[in-house]
């Protein structure tokens, strides 16, 4: 939890007004009951009407300043609970972006938006609600104790005790209360991931005819949340109760010694009175706290869960002012030579190396094609040259220089990857590009289009540059996103330029004027295309051929027709026998 | 929402809630006697001051008496008290336990043109954070307005036995509470929407931005995704501290209304002791009732738009349990050793009434027949395929399976008839083991193991962490597209169908694995009725029968040679090298 203690500090002011003036709100209704107690002592007793009505009115009064404290500290506790939310937020969103491929795997995309949204919403109003009313209960429970004590310290001994009862049930059942929601919240993450699975699986599911398998399945998370959600329940039920109990036996006692005190003259009956008031003002508050303890449960629950992604340190860290001030020394056109060096490489978790002793060297300006089987460790390789990954042993150098001795930003900045999934942003197709490079020209850009073959989408487009992109890029076809993609990474006029199989969903034309126009290129950059099919790559400078994560054979295509198997095996697989004789 | 639609969601809810009546019975039971006991002990307390006067003037047997009946109501009021709060988090967990059960049920049964149109985080949405809410607005609504109510009318009926007149100054100012509380509801509600609003635009950034988190690093844009989450983050910021800010204030105005309630019952109480109308004691407890007798309005009042938002989130549940279903099945099913006849004749159909995207198709397919189906993006292939599967029913015309229409038959003894290999391989969360047998839970593990082998999936699935016991992610994450499509073909390959539908099932593998799992395919489809979404000529070749499609409608069909010799739209198509975009 400690993690997050640091976002309250820009709002030290209001973490501590906001409680204060609670405070003076409380301390005004603590003396309620000492001046009913007056009304009785004095007005009745003296028979003084005067006097009542005058006491009313400051009974009145007290209410005014107590409404003017209380909307003042409601303002600085909602400042400082939105506040407080609104920095961790943003750090989470900066730790999350710093992490590198490797935990992001491992946390897992959704669980990761569930801790942005719904868990961050909860420490709010737990935080919101505490500032507000939580710290406010200590202090009309002490407060009354105290006021006990100016009346009659003797009879007060009955406050000490109750009191110090309570404070136990209070902790005990907020340290019971706290793992069980923790568990509830788990139990919730479970039956969300359910629906989204179901939802997103409907057809093949409807094909299996597994309708029903899926209602029992979500029927028993459905009701493991319940029986969660009963115990955490059944703790909390506790609080209520037993502060009512507790408390009215305090009344008991307080009656009974205060009997004995009035008996001997120590102790007057307006006193007794107030007295009393003072338990039940202690009764309200605490009835009101034992509301309050789901709630804050459920925040600390979420806290947790937060602080233990803080608490992911990123593998690969990038700095982040390094980030924003840029390179444009780095940024650009020389191309950039990379060397692969006996490198191993394995997943974490994963039991064994997706690549095993690789060993090459691109020359700056060079193309180098990769093909292999699936899983063969084609996208593996790639990853490590802008280090999304780290080797487990061996050295990926780049430019002549180790990619750990790079600073990361300035790395990725000299690399123009196109993913294997082509992913586009909310915004227009400008801003999507614009990621490649911000200060990027109207001329530069439609340059890229046409290098990319996706000048004619654009202009075909409503809007043009300024066309939007939906969510996903869904308003794009596969192969139109694809494209895009490319013209993105082009733009940035990259030292290196890696495409993951990025010409899947092109046609045969599209892709072969993709190929003409990307081998304009050369020389300028250093190209990495992976590819499944050998026409994608057969006029590559060098080919690497990537069987089970060990480099089959390393040539030109020529070379690799005569010298390795695999690799004739694919060539022959895909072009028949014609294309054995046209090579 | 308005009045009327309220009142109906408000009758629904109770409906719902049926299956609880003895229990909900049994609460107002427990209420009263927590609220008698609530009630009647400040009234002992008042009785207990009354007899001690003052110095030697102590009535002791009598305040024994009275103490004695205190524990006594402490107990039964606490007793009860915990009897409601557990039974009413069974009732509200429990209603809303079934509520979305029966809401994942209906999913089950919705038509796929519903799921299609609605993202999968909106409905998402509704059964998670909207019955979350729900059962949030039950939970108070049990344990405030219930006992609440049943406070108000207890007190009153004790402060009418006391003294008419005070009480009616009291139900007098009690009003000014709602005037308060319903304008400042009024004013806050357009600062609420825009607090919705606002987070949900920030979390569609979430969304985006962390799901595509490798993205974002890959062109180091961590600076500008952090920008523009904090302007989303700022703009949440504001609207929410004024919605949290001006919402807040209810509660003290409420609370100053009640404390001018209750120096107006100190004064009129005062003045009637003072005129002899009235004991002390009776005043104590005049005011600790008039303080109780308000609390229920203040936690009313501040539960009153808690409510509010449930209703509108339980109205959202009630929706998706209104959509219409998908027509019933009809009881015909087909035999076990169906040998797999598809005749289609004269079928229209269109997503959108008035859009037609399939027109007049007809096709006759023996059984064991192949048939590829073939033509440009947007032609109808997959719509002719979720046909087929009758994920949807076409408008005119009919589809016969062995001579039966199929919607004389159930869709699961349909579907179970077909194996399906889809574009997007989508995996359920779950290990490897369990995603096989998805489509037959009795294979035995040599069965599974033989249907890995020919689908060549097992020797990847050896090399998984824990073999065929690795859990796989949600959505597969952790595989290759090629590993994921080839669990997809195991899966079905264990189902052992008489018809399959693949639906360019080969295309993300890697030739040299393709080749091998063409072969499989190959035995597979034997004797079986195929249905192709083809691309790959070697596939198109082998087809006992080619539709050609275009704009919804089949343009030409025969082999391969008979098409090329027609030298038409498939002709061209070849000689361009055809192969269709995704999607």
């Amino acid at each position: 939890m400690k993690e997050l203690l640091p976002f309250l500090k820009p709002y030290r002011k209001e973490t501590f007004l906001a409680p204060l003036f609670k405070l003076f709100e409380a301390l005004l209704e603590l003396l309620v009951p000492l001046v009913v107690a007056d009304i009785i002592d004095r007005g009745i007793a003296g028979g003084d009407a005067a006097y009542v009505r005058t006491r009313c009115l400051l009974l009145v009064g007290i209410a005014a300043v107590g409404l003017v404290c209380a909307i003042t500290a409601q303002y600085f506790s909602a400042r400082a609970a939105v506040g407080f939310t609104t920095q961790m937020k943003s750090s989470l969103f900066a730790h999350l972006m710093g992490l590198s491929h490797a935990e992001i795997d491992r946390l897992g995309t959704g669980a990761l938006i569930t801790r942005m949204t719904s868990d961050a919403n909860q420490i709010q109003t737990g935080l919101n609600l505490t500032l507000r009313l939580a710290l406010r209960s200590p202090f009309v429970v002490f407060g009354a104790m105290v006021m006990a004590f100016v009346v009659d310290a003797k009879a007060a001994l009955t406050f000490v005790a109750v009191i110090a009862l309570l404070f136990l049930v209070v902790i005990a059942v907020s340290r019971l209360s706290v793992p069980l929601h923790a568990k509830v919240q788990a139990g919730l993450d479970q039956v969300t991931a359910s629906t989204r699975e179901d939802l997103a699986g409907v057809r093949v599911l409807r094909a299996f005819g597994m309708e029903d398998g899926e209602v029992r399945r979500f029927t028993e998370k459905s009701d493991a949340l319940y029986g969660l959600q009963r115990a955490a329940g059944r703790v909390s039920a506790v609080t209520g109760p037993l502060t009512f109990v507790v408390l009215n036996l305090g009344v008991v006692w307080l009656l009974h010694t205060g009997g004995l005190r009035i008996d001997s003259g120590e102790l007057t009956q307006g006193q007794m009175v107030a007295l009393y008031n003072y338990m039940s003002q202690i009764l309200v508050e605490l009835v009101k706290l034992a509301g309050l303890i789901v709630s804050i449960a459920r925040a600390i629950a979420s806290a947790g869960r937060i602080s233990a992604v803080f608490r992911v340190k990123s593998s690969i860290p990038t700095d982040a002012a390094e980030n924003a001030a840029g390179n444009a020394a780095e940024e650009g056109t020389a191309p950039l030579d990379v060397v692969f060096d006996d490198v191993f490489f394995a997943y974490p978790d994963a039991g064994e190396d997706s690549l095993e002793g690789i060993s090459f060297a691109a020359p700056a300006g060079s193309t180098v094609g990769i093909i292999g089987g699936t899983g063969s460790g084609k996208s593996t390789l790639a990853a490590l040259i802008p280090r999304f990954y780290d080797t487990r042993s061996g050295a990926v150098r780049v430019g002549g220089r180790d990619v750990k001795d790079w600073d990361v930003s300035a790395l990725r900045r000299s690399i123009g990857v196109v993913p294997q999934k082509a992913v586009l942003f909310a915004g227009t197709v400008r801003g999507n590009l614009l990621w490649g490079r911000k200060d990027a020209s109207e001329e530069e850009l439609w340059e890229a289009l046409e290098s990319a073959q996706a000048a004619e989408i654009i202009r075909g487009k409503e809007g043009g540059l300024d066309a939007p992109v939906e969510q996903g890029g869904r308003n794009f076809s596969g192969g139109q996103r694809q494209r895009l993609t490319i013209a993105r990474a082009l733009l940035r006029r990259p030292g290196i330029l890696i495409l993951d199989d990025s010409s899947s969903a092109l046609d045969l034309q599209t892709d072969a004027a993709l190929r003409r126009a990307l081998r304009a290129f050369a020389g300028r950059t250093t190209t990495f295309i992976i590819s499944q099919r050998t026409s994608s790559i057969r006029h590559a400078d060098q080919i690497l051929v990537l069987d089970d994560g060990r480099l089959a054979g390393c040539g030109t295509h020529e070379e690799l027709l005569e010298t390795c198997a695999l690799y004739r095996e694919i060539h022959l697989s895909q072009n028949g026998e014609e294309a054995a004789h046209g090579a | 929402m308005e009045r009327k639609g309220r009142g109906k969601t408000l009758r629904r809810i109770l409906s719902g809630l049926a299956a609880y009546r003895g229990l909900i019975a049994l609460m107002l039971v427990l209420a009263a006697v927590h609220a008698a006991a609530s009630l009647y002990i400040p009234l002992l307390v008042g009785r207990g001051i009354d007899r001690m006067i003052g110095a030697g003037r102590v009535d002791f047997p009598g305040l024994y008496g009275i103490l004695i009946r205190i524990a006594a109501a402490a107990a039964c009021g606490g007793t009860a008290q915990w009897g409601l709060g557990v039974i009413g988090n069974r009732v509200a967990y429990g209603a809303v336990r079934d509520l979305r059960t029966q809401a994942f049920a209906k999913i089950q049964k919705l038509p796929l043109s519903y799921l299609d149109r609605h993202p999968v985080g909106e409905v998402t949405s509704r059964l998670i954070a909207d019955a979350d809410q729900f059962s949030e607005g039950l939970i108070l609504g049990f344990s405030q307005l219930f006992s609440g109510a049943v406070t108000i009318a207890g007190t009153l009926l004790f402060m009418l036995r006391l003294s008419p007149a005070v009480t009616a100054v009291v139900v007098v100012l009690t009003p000014l509470s709602f005037v308060v509380a319903g304008f400042i509801a009024r004013r806050t509600y357009a600062m609420f929407r825009a607090q919705t609003e606002a987070r949900g635009a920030q979390t569609a950034l979430i969304d985006e931005m962390v799901g595509s988190q490798k993205v974002v690093k890959a062109f180091s844009q961590e600076a500008e995704a952090q920008a523009r989450f904090d302007a989303a983050g700022e703009k949440l910021r504001s609207a929410s501290v004024s919605a949290i800010f001006f919402s807040s204030i209810t509660n003290p105005s409420t609370r100053f209304v009640n404390a001018v309630t209750y120096a107006a019952v100190a004064l009129f109480g005062a003045l009637a002791v003072i005129r002899g109308a009235f004991s002390v004691g009776s005043l104590s407890t005049f005011l600790s009732y008039a303080s109780q007798y308000m609390k229920p309005f203040n936690e009313i009042s501040g539960v009153v738009t808690e409510m509010q938002s449930a209703l509108a989130c339980a109205d959202r549940i009630f929706e998706l349990l209104d959509e219409e279903e998908e027509t019933p099945d009809a009881p015909g099913s087909l035999p076990d050793d169906a040998p797999g006849a598809v005749t289609v004749s004269g079928v229209d159909f269109g997503y959108v009434p008035g859009k037609t995207v399939l027109k007049d198709i007809s096709l006759t397919a023996a059984p064991g027949e192949r048939i590829a189906i073939v033509g440009p993006t947007g032609c109808g292939k997959t719509t002719l395929i979720q046909l087929l599967m009758r994920f949807y029913d076409p408008q005119a015309g009919e589809i016969r399976v062995d001579g039966q229409e199929v919607r004389s038959l159930t869709r699961r003894s349909l579907r179970s008839r077909f194996g399906m290999v889809l574009q997007d391989t989508w995996l359920p969360e779950g290990t490897v083991r369990q995603i096989l047998c998805m489509g037959r839970p009795d294979a035995s593990e040599e069965e599974m193991i033989a249907a890995a082998r020919a689908a060549h999936a097992h020797s990847f699935i050896r090399r998984l962490p824990k073999g065929y016991d690795t859990v796989i992610r949600e959505g597969g994450e952790g595989l290759s597209a090629g590993q994921r499509q080839l669990l997809c073909i195991a899966r079905v390959m264990l189902t052992d169908p008489p018809m399959l539908i693949l639906d360019e099932a080969t295309s993300s593998i890697d030739t040299r694995t393709e080749v091998k799992v063409q072969q499989a395919f190959e035995e597979l489809m034997k004797g079986r009725t195929s249905f192709i979404v083809a691309h790959r000529l070697s596939t198109i070749r082998g087809a006992d029968q080619i539709l050609v499609m275009k704009d919804g409608e089949i343009l030409e069909r025969g082999r391969h040679e008979e098409l090329l010799a027609r030298n038409g739209f498939y002709a061209q198509m070849h000689a361009a090298g055809y192969r269709p975009e995704e999607g």
